[in-house]
């Protein structure tokens, strides 16, 4: 199975995965990968980043067996650049479309992350059972939710100051954004991912993970390409105008 | 030549566009407007309208391929507004069109929503009916007049020679025309409810100020003033504000379709004298109206009795031409094509305020 994945939820990027929903070695295969270090110029850098991926995207595309967008939470008009690229290739390609949310990338990547030894070697994943994965929601706040083992969502996704966080271990760029906030609250935030955010291959890590566990894309619980927004937009209703007395 | 078949996507504001033409012919022209959910704000809020976008477009695409009895296959080139606009609005439409041209590996133009404005004159029947060969006619000037912009241009060539002669310098004249519906109490969009109430009241009961229209500003025919062409919306904003607070201190009634008529004509003279004047100043011969308050049935007797004093052609789409949609850009985007103009590529940004001579990126 090969697989277009794209998140534009913090940075832009975009990769070509593949593998097969019948391997319970979940061996995944990154075939290409873009990524952008800039979060503000997704309209920019996403579709020549996503064309880098293919040698012929007009034959290639079509064959593909779904496209895989990340639907947040994150920056408003970024969000939308992949959201939008995302729909218009599947109705283009004729090819399915599914969404997940971004934050299952990085708690995905966190869970299977190494556990390193006293002498720094791999002992096995990190496998934590109750943590949180935070990342920048700008305006001073974090978009966060809350995994336990083997990547499951317990709780959220939210939209808050970094205070209303659960004092658990907290991952992701909003961990290092608000480490002093997160450990007053009791929180503790692991170095290693105190500036991650979530791309496109670790999407689409999560998502064959899903896929392989239900042996199918359709049965893999994957959402829609519904954008989570979290927030209004900021528009208020007019009050009534004030007369003159 | 074979007239190349162009799809156009517009983004710019509250309307999404889907158009195809094959030269100058309109063969679809489907908008999805989200219009009704900025009723209750009064005005069209930014972030509601790119939701809005990014719900529509896809279905908008589907609906104007079908419409045209076309398939994406047949397409030779893809044109999208990349400004001047709403800048996350113009963002989803690049991002969906870019998403077009690398899927199919069709070219793909960036064109000047402006520029469009004119260029969708070459699809109106009755327009083409006066000019063969499906050209626009030459000394050719445009007024574009809507929520989101007001300005003259003078139009050398449509794919490649388009100046900017005046624009407003604070508001757009839709806009003035919303703000001013809503100190009186009217419904959005303003212009409609004004231009209706405005036939049943004195357009001369209140003489509101005529922005930009001093000596100072105007200067004279061979020492232009800095603002000869230019307007200026703001000051009869408020103007029309401290009236009706007169009145409501006084405790008086407020004649509300007196004020609305006396505020439309303040607008409406300024736009249609500045616009006539600049015509005759630089030769042009022959004006196309554009943009949404073309509808406006005052704008359209004024500009058209002084057009006609001063010996120019007023041309004048018809109104599913002249409000934003995606049929402008195809129309534009064709004369790009059959100009041998390069396209874009797919690494260009949006540009909220794209000048009127960037005519494709
Ligand atoms: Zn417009």
């Amino acid at each position: 199975m090969r697989i277009l994945t794209i998140d534009t939820s913090a940075v832009a990027s975009a990769a070509l995965l593949h593998f097969d929903p019948a391997d319970h070695l979940r061996t995944v295969e990154v075939v290409a990968n873009f990524a952008t270090e800039d979060t503000r110029s997704h309209a920019e850098v996403l579709a020549p980043g996503v064309q880098s991926l293919f040698t012929d995207p007009v034959n290639e595309g079509p064959a593909l067996d779904a496209v895989i967008v990340g639907t947040g939470p994150g920056p408003f008009t970024g969000l939308r650049a992949g959201i939008a690229m995302a729909r218009t290739l599947s109705f283009t390609w004729n090819i399915p479309l599914y969404g997940l949310m971004s934050l299952d990338a990085l708690a995905q990547q966190v869970f299977d992350a190494p556990r390193k030894n006293e002498a720094g070697r791999a002992i096995g994943p990190l496998a934590i059972n109750d943590y949180v994965i935070a990342t920048d929601a700008r305006r001073k706040e974090v978009y966060w939710a809350r995994y336990s083992a083997g990547a499951q969502l317990l709780d959220g996704p939210h939209v808050g100051p970094a205070d209303g966080v659960p004092g658990l271990q907290v991952f992701g760029a909003g961990a290092g954004l608000y480490r002093d906030v997160l450990e007053a609250n009791g929180a503790s935030v692991y170095p290693l991912f105190a500036d991650a955010q979530p791309t496109a291959v670790e999407l689409g890590r999560a998502a064959a993970r899903k896929i392989i566990a239900a042996g199918s894309l359709h049965g893999a619980g994957l959402l829609d390409s519904t954008p989570l927004y979290l927030r209004e937009s900021d528009a208020k209703v007019p009050g009534p105008r004030k007369r003159a007395l | 030549m074979k007239q190349p078949l162009i799809l156009g996507i517009e983004s710019s504001c509250d309307e999404t566009g889907v158009g195809l033409v094959r030269g100058t012919e309109l063969l679809a022209n489907t908008v999805s407007s989200s219009m009704e959910e900025h009723v209750r704000f009064g005005g069209v809020i930014p972030e509601i309208a790119s939701r809005a976008h990014l719900d529509a477009f896809v279905p908008t695409l589907a609906q104007a391929l079908e419409d045209a009895g076309v398939a994406l296959e047949d397409v030779d080139a893809i044109a999208v507004t990349s400004g001047p606009g709403l800048a996350g609005a113009l963002m989803v439409g690049v991002s969906a069109a870019k998403a077009l041209a690398l899927a199919t590996g069709k070219p793909l133009y960036a064109i000047n929503h402006l520029v469009a404005h004119v260029g969708v004159g070459l699809l109106d029947e009755s327009i083409a009916a006066q000019y063969d060969g499906g050209a626009l006619p030459e000394n050719l000037g445009a007024l574009l007049v809507s929520g989101g912009h007001t300005e003259i241009l003078r139009v050398r060539s449509i794919a490649s020679d388009v100046e900017l002669l005046g624009a407003t310098i604070d508001d757009a004249a839709g806009e003035a025309f919303d703000k001013v519906a809503r100190l009186l109490g009217l419904s959005y969009p303003g212009g409609p409810a004004i231009d209706k109430l405005a036939k049943s009241g004195n357009a001369k009961a209140v003489r509101f100020p005529r922005g930009l229209t001093v000596p100072k500003y105007m200067g004279t025919t061979e020492e232009p003033g800095p603002h000869r062409y230019d307007f200026s919306f703001s000051g009869l904003k408020t103007a029309v504000a401290r009236c009706v607070e007169g009145y409501e201190a006084r405790g008086e009634e407020v004649p509300v379709a007196d004020i609305a008529a006396s505020f439309q004509e303040a607008v409406l003279d300024v736009v249609t004298a500045k616009a006539v004047l600049a015509c005759r100043e630089q030769g042009i011969t022959t004006l196309l109206l554009g943009g949404g308050v073309a509808a406006n049935s005052r704008l359209r007797e004024l500009a058209g009795q002084r057009c006609a004093a001063a010996g120019i052609t007023l041309l004048v789409p018809a109104l599913s031409l002249c409000t934003d949609n995606g049929a402008m850009v195809a129309a534009l985007g064709a004369q790009l094509v059959m100009n041998g103009v390069e396209p874009s590529g797919i690494a260009f940004g949006t540009d909220s305020s794209l000048p009127v001579t960037s005519i494709s990126l």
